[in-house]
């Protein structure tokens, strides 16, 4: 088979994006293969949805550890705008999970000296948009605090956003905010892209002793998949491998994984073999894992809805250039959204990578040659 | 409508003659050792200091009234008064003047008093939050722990001191607020930074009972402080103090008041001189002479003496600990960046 996409392959590759997007708009892009509910040997397998993964985790690190705390806007009765608590409050009654005033800040500012009294806070900021009211005490108190206090005063804070686009709602709510909380000292950012990933790595996160940013892929809350609950076994840490391929990888996280694993579906109808490689931590990234990944397929492209300058994907760039200089085929290519304000609904889908644009960043790598 | 803190409602006990003469110890410590924190400057031991002469009364009064065992005490950069009357090390604490580490060395767990910090209203929000954890560990009805968040008129303005009181009063948080309102933020005066002229005022729109008080009378602080606290712990929810006081020296060592205020202007406004005020009521209740108040500064000069010996002991930290304190899980990349700086640095 040829290593190269021509147009033509494309042209037909369009075709089954709009199929798929057809179904993906009717909430079946992903077919649910699991048992609705399967004992296994390591735990239990059911059928959720991220919303739902999310709220399991929640209640199980609830009821692990009494000193774990919700607080956030409408978390309490309403369980959340998108229902992440839901029932919580009822369960774990109102000191545990409680509603604040509508101030981001003040969120972040408590949080931390709930955090300086030895609690585990799991604050919520209701949308992406809203951290940047909380931006200060974000960088200069919950990512320096340890630091500041010569590792006296720890700060197990997950801090739950709903991240990303895709829902079509009003400004600052669909934004992308992963290169800002990476490049602050002291925190780590991680971003699951399935409620598999979700109930695990929301575990695992509200049990560090560190401060972890958890971009929740909103546009995703609604799609189901099988989800272990409560297995042991599940590796939280480094990137992991969504597809395997051989031609080139296609780094990618939150909701955007999901995008590309139907890119390689498209893309393997030509005989292009895409590794799908679903970073999971933004920081810190799985230098190892990428190199891996990228020694093997010699190409990468980097998809990611934020912004292109400064975004991610020029760390990742430079990650896979420091490692795999020598045996790389081609540039890095980035997919990405654009330097422009996050647009308004009827526009998003122009601005978030769909699916041709991702074949096109393939294309280029595939067919790239030197000089 | 404000609600007015009721301090003599609080029936908290007279201050005995040996809490009097403490309190004025306490004040020509931190009197002796913020102006000799001044010379240490000028002599190249430390790079910068915020004094706070002229807030003695303010800073010592109200952290007289503090229980350490049980209360926690949330700073900035100029509680230098507070601190001491806190029983932080303070060789640990001048430590952050000396540039040797942000926070300040002492372990802010164990001495009740969170890191020095130069944000602002920073760590108000704080304080809430951890005076909030107390309501969570305390049974219902049970005396707590209280919080005491220290702010300027300056940090006043800030939208985090808003929050933090409204907050605090929703989840009747017991936390004190107390501001020190000294005039001055840097060269900005009070009318120019408080609209309507007093912080205390605010808080009867929260609910929040306050007490505007003279700062620079250390009984009237320590007593009202007292009874935030009492109101706090018992779990009334929080209170505001307003010490007006005067900040008689710079903002800083590299502060030129000269610029924004005279020296005429500065005499006019800063008032009595609280540590003048606190010998005068000593001596005319009887309770101290010449002999006490000699022996009072000879005690704070040995103690200087010993603070600043320290501090010229104190060496620069290993640079392994700009790595160290990031995280409690430090991550790969992170240690790769600890060993390549320590592989490319010749003097390590």
């Amino acid at each position: 088979m040829s290593e190269h996409m021509t147009l033509g392959d494309l042209d037909a590759a369009q075709a089954n994006r709009e199929a798929a997007d057809a179904a993906q708009a009717k909430g079946h892009a992903e077919t649910v293969t699991a048992p609705a509910a399967a004992e296994g040997a390591e735990g239990r397998v059911e059928t959720l949805s991220m919303q739902q993964a999310l709220n399991r985790a929640l209640a199980d690190v609830m009821e692990e550890n009494p000193r774990t705390v919700i607080l956030g806007e409408d978390v309490g009765r309403l369980g959340g705008v998108f229902r992440i608590t839901d029932g919580l409050q009822a369960r774990f009654g109102e000191q545990r999970v409680f509603d604040t005033p509508l101030a981001e800040s003040g969120i972040l500012g408590m949080s931390v000296g709930l955090a300086m009294a030895g609690y585990h806070p799991i604050p919520e900021v209701q949308f992406d948009g809203f951290a940047y009211p909380a931006i200060n005490q974000i960088v200069c108190q919950v990512g320096r605090m340890n630091y500041r206090s010569r590792g006296t005063l720890p700060m197990p804070i997950t801090l739950r956003v709903p991240s990303f686009g895709g829902i079509r709602a009003p400004e600052h709510h669909g934004e992308s905010l992963e290169s800002l909380f990476a490049h602050v000292p002291g925190l780590k950012v991680v971003s699951p892209a399935d409620p598999e990933q979700a109930y695990h790595l929301l575990k695992h996160a509200a049990t560090r002793p560190d401060p972890v940013i958890f971009m929740e892929p909103k546009s995703r809350y609604w799609q189901k998949g099988p989800v272990n609950v409560g297995g042991a076994g599940f590796q939280p840490g480094g990137s992991r491998v969504a597809r395997t391929g051989k031609h080139v990888t296609l780094v990618a996280w939150g909701a955007m994984v999901a995008r590309c694993l139907q890119v390689a579906e498209l893309a393997a109808e030509d005989g292009i073999e895409v590794e799908v490689l679903d970073l999971r931590w933004l920081k810190p990234i799985d230098t190892a894992g990428l190199a891996a990944s990228v020694s093997k397929t010699r190409r990468a492209v980097v998809v990611h809805e934020a912004p292109l300058t400064a975004g991610l994907g020029a760390e990742v760039a430079a990650l896979i250039t420091e490692r795999c200089f020598g045996t790389l085929r081609a540039p890095v290519e980035r997919v990405t959204g654009f330097d422009v304000p996050y647009p308004s609904g009827d526009l998003e889908d122009e601005y978030i990578p769909n699916i041709d644009r991702i074949l096109f960043g393939i294309q280029r790598v595939l067919e790239y040659r030197r000089g | 409508m404000a609600l007015e803190l009721a301090v003599e409602q609080a029936n908290l006990p007279e201050l005995s003659a040996d809490q009097l003469r403490q309190l004025y110890r306490l004040m020509v410590a931190v009197r002796h050792l913020d102006e000799s924190a001044i010379r240490w400057q000028r002599q190249g031991l430390i790079p910068g200091y915020a004094p706070e002469l002229g807030q003695e009364a303010a800073q010592v009064g109200s952290g007289f009234a503090l229980d350490m065992t049980r209360d926690f005490v949330f700073p900035t950069y100029r509680e230098m008064g507070v601190a001491r009357t806190a029983g932080v090390d303070m060789v640990q604490y001048m430590s952050t003047h000396k540039a040797v580490w942000h926070g300040g060395l002492y372990d802010p767990a164990a001495s009740r008093f969170a890191p020095i910090q130069a944000v602002v209203a920073g760590s108000v929000l704080h304080a809430v939050g951890w005076a909030h954890a107390q309501t969570l560990d305390a049974e219902p009805g049970q005396e707590r722990g209280a919080a005491i968040t220290y702010f300027g008129d300056g940090a006043s303005s800030q939208g985090d001191v808003h929050e933090a009181m409204n907050f605090a009063a929703v989840l009747k948080a017991p936390v004190v607020f107390f501001v020190q309102n000294n005039g001055w933020a840097i060269s900005v005066p009070t009318e120019r930074q408080v609209a309507g002229g007093s912080v205390a005022a605010r808080a009867a729109g929260y609910g929040i009972p306050s007490l505007q008080v003279d700062g620079n009378d250390v009984v009237a602080v320590a007593q009202a402080t007292a009874a935030a606290l009492a109101h706090a712990r018992a779990g009334n929810g929080p209170a505001v103090i307003e010490a007006m006081t005067y900040r008689r020296g710079p903002h800083s060592t590299s502060d030129d008041p000269g610029r924004y205020r005279t020296l005429d202007e500065e005499r006019a406004a800063a008032g009595e001189d609280p540590l003048a005020r606190m010998r005068a009521r000593l001596l005319e209740a009887g309770i101290a002479d010449e002999a006490f108040f000699a022996d009072a500064l000879a005690a704070a000069k040995a103690e200087e003496e010993q603070i600043r010996t320290g501090l010229e002991a104190l060496g620069p930290r290993p640079g392994t600990e700009m790595f160290d304190f990031v995280y409690q899980e430090p991550t790969e990349a992170l240690k790769a960046q600890a060993a390549a700086w320590r592989e490319e640095s010749e003097h390590v």
